[in-house]
């Protein structure tokens, strides 16, 4: 049977036709669906779980691995920086059942912290990196994936990136079939799995003999094809691009790589024979190119003309190979000019009044990664910095070393649920043991919300929405020896700030925690506002703007004239603003921040 | 069967149900037997901002995003974001919007002013290509103002020469049943809008 599948759930496919029985992964765009569509369609046979973050999740995947079940872990590009540690001596210890790592590249950073290009992984670990170009590709690829990882005794990346992971074309469905690797430990195997300097140096060579046998292996692979049309220019691709650049120079001589580590050396060399002019077209670093060049080619096109930065699309590579005779479409209009739509944070969220309460104080905020990133943005601009998962913890600890006692009351740490358990227990750790005075605040939405909202150890469910332990976090950092924690509802803004002014100006680790703030998209848990909605009372609206500033997508502000230029009390006015009912959930920031009262409750 | 590949480019605003038209368009095209390829573009997660969804139909599709200049037909659910893709159109290509409005924040916030006549701008630039419904009256009419998309949807379906019977099988299979009835008369009364 055929069915149209998107490309994470075509691999979640090809991870249950492949026998998996234990599936990993912690969230992250563009590759959360894969183990949620395993959670939800494969469960009789997947032990799916959310891993609280990519280095657990690869590690309970090697575990399972060595105890001979096929074992998958999934994550995003940086996801693996968070996992390299054990996978680069995963490498060394090689497998027992089948382990693939899905890596899923978001080049132009659509929602992520960086544009990084996860083959120099392959090439980095020594490990064999596969890459999909569809649904199609992603469900076989697993599965050959799998294979290839038992075959020679090696871990398997398989890369994907956003369009690959989030498009989606008709996929050939078959049976699933158990692994032949009988599950079980043995004590006998030991030393092939305890990395000690002893062992690591015999591992070692078997790690360099391997790469050997991949590398001969690579010529046969049947997914590194050669595709001879006319011999004049010949593009040497993989992935997505083979698909855009198909689509744009049809004609051309194709050797689309299935594989990307190990290169087909004679395969390339083959093609090099075969055609008269080599292009190289990938995204983001000059991965292969620089392979090519190292085996002595020239190559008349790469990241000469293909730029290293962002996404491609068809025109980005039609443009830059035909240079000076690429000829754009018409521009109709000035489409710059328009008015942008970036991501806001919802109407309602329990995000928009702290911020609101950091930058009334005017502190430096570390921030983290999540929704509450949104808050860089205009009218919030309250974010100040954010690296990594877990990284504003340890810069904020890192800031008020630097500032000494001036810094006090100036900087704190905003971090997810979600992003604290991922990252934010290790700095905590570090601020009270090393003497710190920094203040973590955890804003508690009850869910892992940027990325789809996600189970974790938080919420007391597991992936497949059973019950289980909750980690009550005051509990959590108490135990860590934080002394001072306060907890507070972010919807009342005044008290908000009161707290943090009084923790940010402790000369100790503090620790503020949000409650009673499920994110608006909660399923589960959601806040009982007292009104219905708010409206203006148009008669008394000043058109100050001081609710604009919370960048409340329900808020609008218009010009007045006239008649309507004057308050009901006589007062002069340039605009009114108007709450739009359908989008107000009626959290009631808005009429905190309000001085003249103009707003008020609606009625049900 | 038609070599060439057609486009279709959807756009709208986060929630307004462009990822399950474009999963239906998806069905009906894949069921007639055309090979088919959507992809779907939005930034920082859905977050009420502009989503695109590109599909594409035909005897073999490659690339899942369509070439800049190169859709046949745009389907916009919201007027600004009809707006923001018209050149992405191709010459004779076909445009269906929802005439629509939702502001975006610098309209909100007083910064900028929301596009006039858009419809209008359409109308003098695409003449008898330019399709305008009212997708959300008529949605509000059959009892969900949420079925935006499907109106929209039969409105599109006026351009292909497919049985009903298909276009309503697959329309039925994405949505739970408890809502079949209202979306049926959404898409039929869609049919009628053009
Ligand atoms: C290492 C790494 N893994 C995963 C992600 C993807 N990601 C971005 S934000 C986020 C979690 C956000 O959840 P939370 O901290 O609870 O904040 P919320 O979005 O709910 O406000 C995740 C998983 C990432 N950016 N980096």
């Amino acid at each position: 049977m055929e069915k149209i599948l998107q490309g994470n759930y075509a691999i979640a496919r090809g991870a249950w036709e492949a026998g998996v029985k234990v599936a990993c992964a912690y969230p992250g765009t563009p590759s959360s669906e894969i183990i949620f569509a395993i959670s939800s369609q494969y469960k009789k046979d997947i032990q799916a779980e959310w891993s609280p973050n990519e280095k657990v999740a690869l590690e309970v995947a090697i575990g399972a691995s060595f105890a001979g079940a096929r074992a998958l872990a999934c994550m995003k590009h940086v996801g693996l920086n968070v996992a390299s540690d054990p996978f680069m001596t995963l490498s060394y210890t090689g497998v027992k059942g089948g382990l693939v790592i899905v890596v899923a590249d978001d080049p132009y950073a659509h929602s992520s912290q960086n544009e990084q290009d996860s083959r120099h992984w392959a090439r980095f670990g020594k490990v064999p990196m596969i890459e999909p170009s569809d649904s199609q590709e992603c469900k076989d690829f697993t599965k050959l994936a799998f294979d290839l990882s038992e075959q020679f005794d090696t871990p398997v990346l398989m890369r994907t990136e956003t369009r690959i992971s989030h498009s989606f074309s008709p996929v050939l469905l078959e049976d699933r079939r158990e692994s032949l690797i009988p599950i079980g430990l043995d004590l006998k195997d030991a030393p092939k799995y305890t990395m000690v300097p002893i062992y690591v140096r015999m591992r070692r060579v078997v790690v360099e003999e391997r790469m050997k046998k991949l590398e001969a292996f690579a010529d046969e692979f049947k997914y590194n094809v050669m595709e001879i049309n006319d011999p004049k220019i010949g593009v040497i691709t993989s992935g997505v691009c083979y698909n855009y650049a198909k689509e744009v120079f049809p004609n051309h001589s194709y050797l689309k790589l299935g594989m990307v580590w190990p290169l087909p050396k004679k395969i390339i060399r083959e093609f090099f024979a075969k055609v008269k002019k080599v292009i190289i077209v990938e995204q983001l670093d000059p991965f292969l190119e620089t392979e090519i060049r190292a085996m002595g080619y020239k190559i008349f096109h790469g990241k000469d003309v293909l730029p290293s930065l962002y996404e491609f699309n068809p025109e980005i590579i039609e443009k830059a190979i035909k240079g000076k005779r690429y000829k754009p479409p018409k521009e109709r209009i000035n489409v710059d000019e328009l008015p942008k739509r970036p991501p806001n944070l919802c109407s309602a969220c329990s995000h928009r009044p702290f911020f609101y309460a950091l930058k009334k104080l005017g502190v430096f905020v570390f921030g983290d990664i999540g929704c509450y990133t949104l808050a860089a943005a205009p009218p919030l601009n309250a974010v100040h910095s954010t690296v990594c998962m877990g990284a504003g913890v340890g810069g904020a600890f890192g800031a008020s070393k630097a500032l000494g006692k001036e810094g006090l009351g100036k900087v704190c740490s905003v971090i997810g649920d979600s992003t604290f358990l991922h990252g934010g227990i290790t700095p905590l750790m570090d601020i009270v043991y090393n003497k710190g005075n920094a203040t973590t605040i955890i804003l508690d939405n009850r869910t892992t919300g940027m990325t789809g909202l996600q189970e974790h150890p938080g919420t007391g469910f597991t992936i497949t929405g059973e019950e289980t332990n909750q980690i009550d976090l005051e509990v959590l950092v108490r135990a860590l020896g934080v002394k001072h924690v306060r907890k507070v509802d972010p919807y009342h803004i005044k008290e908000t700030m009161e707290v943090i002014k009084e923790e940010i100006e402790r000369d100790e680790p503090s620790v503020i925690i949000t409650v009673n703030g499920p994110c608006m998209l909660h399923r589960r848990e959601k806040r009982k506002f007292e009104h219905p909605y708010y409206e203006i009372e148009i008669g008394n609206c000043r058109g100050c703007g001081m609710c604009l500033d919370i960048g409340c997508p329900a808020i609008s502000w218009r010009e007045v004239m006239g008649e309507e230029a004057l308050t009901t009390d006589g007062h002069k006015r340039k605009g009114v603003v108007s709450i739009n009912r359908l989008q107000c959930p009626g959290c009631g920031v808005c009429q905190q921040i309000c001085k003249f009262e103009s707003i008020v409750p609606g009625k049900a | 069967m038609e070599e060439k590949v057609t486009n279709v480019l959807l756009s709208g605003v986060g929630g307004q149900g462009t990822i399950l038209a474009s999963d239906i368009l998806c069905s009906v095209f894949h069921e007639i037997g055309y090979d088919v390829k959507k992809s779907e573009v939005h930034g920082m997660a859905q977050r009420g901002g502009d989503v695109t969804t590109h599909f594409r139909f035909g005897k073999k599709v490659y690339s899942p995003l369509i070439k800049y200049g190169d859709a046949d037909f745009l389907i916009s659910f919201e007027l600004l974001e009809g707006l923001r893709y018209i050149n992405w159109v191709k010459k004779g290509g076909k445009v269906l919007l929802n005439h629509q409005e939702v502001y975006p924040p610098a309209v909100n916030l007083g910064k900028m002013k929301y596009p006039e006549d858009v419809a209008r701008t359409f109308k003098k630039l695409f003449k008898g290509n330019a399709f305008v419904i009212k997708a959300l009256d008529i949605a509000v009419k059959c009892g969900d103002a949420r079925a935006i998309n499907i109106v929209t949807l039969g409105a599109f379906s006026k351009f292909f020469d497919i049985k009903d019977e298909i276009w309503e099988r697959n329309l039925l299979q994405h949505l739970p049943e408890k809502v079949h009835q209202l979306n049926l008369d959404a898409f039929r009364e869609g049919k009628m809008a053009v």
